[in-house]
């Protein structure tokens, strides 16, 4: 393994007493006081987060729309500058092999931000899969530092801090980044994120990300804003139906088994990697994503089986791949696969909760969606 | 809150207060915090009897699942009712309203004074 590597806010997580977990080898901050309170921060008022371990790839030249077009899944030749887009880096057999969020910030310009655990083998193939194209593919990973401003007033926020300057913050809409300034540096400020909640992420130079920092909390102090931690985005982005890799996707993952037929743009001209995999379809019978809920406090977690009967004979039907007690509902979510059979609204099914079987039912995600503004 | 110097401890980063025959048992602040918010908790009824070093109950976080060890052979004399109801005390006060189980028992094995248990979490 390689050394473990830090965040260039990391002294700052020191300095707010957080407690710290290893994801894809980077330390980063867990939690800083309580799970539970940050995650309720974002969904009430706002929070900060260090997202400084994602992957940052740029594609840029004349070829860069083809390019991508034929790596990824989606049509990102098809996106305005400005836009952001959800797609997948599939194998040629069809598997995920990263989610990704794509946005293009110019003509012939994309900055392609994947999952810590996945930049380098996302780096590699793009690499790889754009060399026929005319365009270059740059890991900017350690020279981009990335900070989330989540939750109801994250724009009031932003909207007060000195010196941070982007134009029109206020009518950015959902999926679209615009560049601007903090300071003397450049920033690129996109209104995506991971938590259900409108918001906004910073993507920012290392060297004035502290600085950034410091500014979002002493102006969101006031706001409500909260330092959050890895833990709250999990549980965010579980109550907002988020996949996250390596629990409901992978390499053995099918689009369509995750609900995200609709990310493959098989309308689009042309060849694209896994195309002809995803055309002909995971084998019969293949299990499909749906969310569970139950009652109670016990919740169903990654890797538990599931069981079409409370009968200790019943046939196993399916996995949970992420679970938790929702911190806004209060009851118990999951995400799972199940056998086909098992995929409607309201099917009864059993979670083997450590030995105990606790009924739960399937319901469509995501199991929380906020007001429309 | 108990004292925690005066408290005995287990590998398994829980605190034993012993008073007569009655040991009482908490996870420690160092354990809750590693748990990060308990949000449920799964205690044995009075009246069960428990082998020292086997689980008897569950500590649920939002993010992962500790489980309760009896420290010492016995019979549980009470489990405490409030922390079912509110287990975020389990955080708010490990070494005091926090406290899951009280167990009788005949004998004490050996435990870990509170220098020997933060030289074990390296505090």
């Amino acid at each position: 393994m390689t050394e473990e590597r830090y965040s260039p806010l990391h002294q700052k997580h020191l300095d707010a007493g957080a407690s710290f977990t290893d994801f894809a080898g980077w330390m980063m901050p867990v939690r800083y006081s309580s799970d539970l309170a940050e995650h309720h921060a974002v969904r009430t008022a706002a929070g900060l987060f260090d997202l400084s371990h994602m992957g940052e790839i740029l594609v840029l030249g004349p070829e860069a729309s083809d390019a991508l077009d034929y790596a990824l899944a989606g049509k990102l030749s098809a996106i305005a500058i400005g836009q952001a887009k959800y797609s997948l880096l599939l194998a040629r057999d069809g598997g995920i092999v990263d989610d990704l969020v794509v946005y293009r910030t110019g003509e012939d310009r994309y900055l392609v931000v994947a999952n810590a655990s996945n930049r380098a083998v996302v780096a590699a193939e793009l690499l790889d899969r754009c060399s026929p194209f005319e365009c270059e593919v740059q890991d900017e990973s350690d020279d981009i530092a990335l900070i989330a401003v989540q939750g109801p007033r994250a724009l009031e926020i932003l909207l007060e801090v000195p010196t941070l300057r982007i134009d029109n913050l206020a009518d950015l809409r959902y999926y679209w980044s615009r560049p601007g300034t903090y300071g003397g540096h450049s920033v690129l400020v996109a209104r995506t994120g991971y938590t259900g909640e409108d918001g906004f992420e910073l993507y920012i130079a290392p060297e004035a990300a502290s600085d950034l920092w410091d500014a979002i909390v002493e102006t969101g102090a006031g706001s409500g804003l909260e330092l959050a931690g890895l833990a709250s985005r999990d549980t965010l982005r579980l109550e907002a139906g988020m996949p996250l890799y390596g629990h409901e996707l992978g390499l053995t993952t099918f689009p369509v088994q995750a609900g995200l037929g609709r990310v493959v743009a098989l309308k689009k001209e042309g060849d694209f990697v896994g195309r002809s995999a995803v055309e002909a379809g995971p084998p019969e019978g293949a299990r499909v994503l749906v969310g569970l809920r139950a009652a109670g406090k016990r919740a169903g977690r990654a890797d538990y089986p599931l069981f079409d009967s409370a009968d200790v004979a019943a046939s196993e039907i399916g996995i949970v791949t992420s679970g938790a007690l929702s911190p806004t509902l209060g009851h118990p979510i999951a995400m799972a696969y199940v056998d086909p059979a098992f995929t409607a609204a309201d099917t009864e099914i059993f979670i083997d909760v450590r030995g105990t079987r606790v009924p739960a039912s399937v319901t469509a995600l995501p199991f929380y969606k906020r007001e429309a503004n | 809150m108990a004292d925690k110097s005066t408290l005995q401890y287990t590998a398994e980063h829980e605190w034993v207060l012993v008073d007569g025959d009655v040991a009482t048992v908490g996870i420690t602040a160092y354990a809750a915090d590693k748990l990060g918010d308990v949000v449920f908790v799964d205690l044995p009824d009075v009246g069960v009897s428990v082998v020292g070093g086997k689980v008897v109950g569950e500590i649920e976080s939002t993010k992962s699942v500790g489980e309760l060890f009896a420290p010492v052979d016995g019979e549980v004399v009470e489990s405490n009712q409030a922390v079912v109801d509110a287990p975020e005390l389990v955080n708010t006060d490990p070494f005091g309203d926090g406290w899951l189980i009280k167990v009788r028992f005949e004998s004490l094995p050996a435990l870990m004074t509170f220098a020997e248990y933060s030289t074990l979490v390296g505090e």
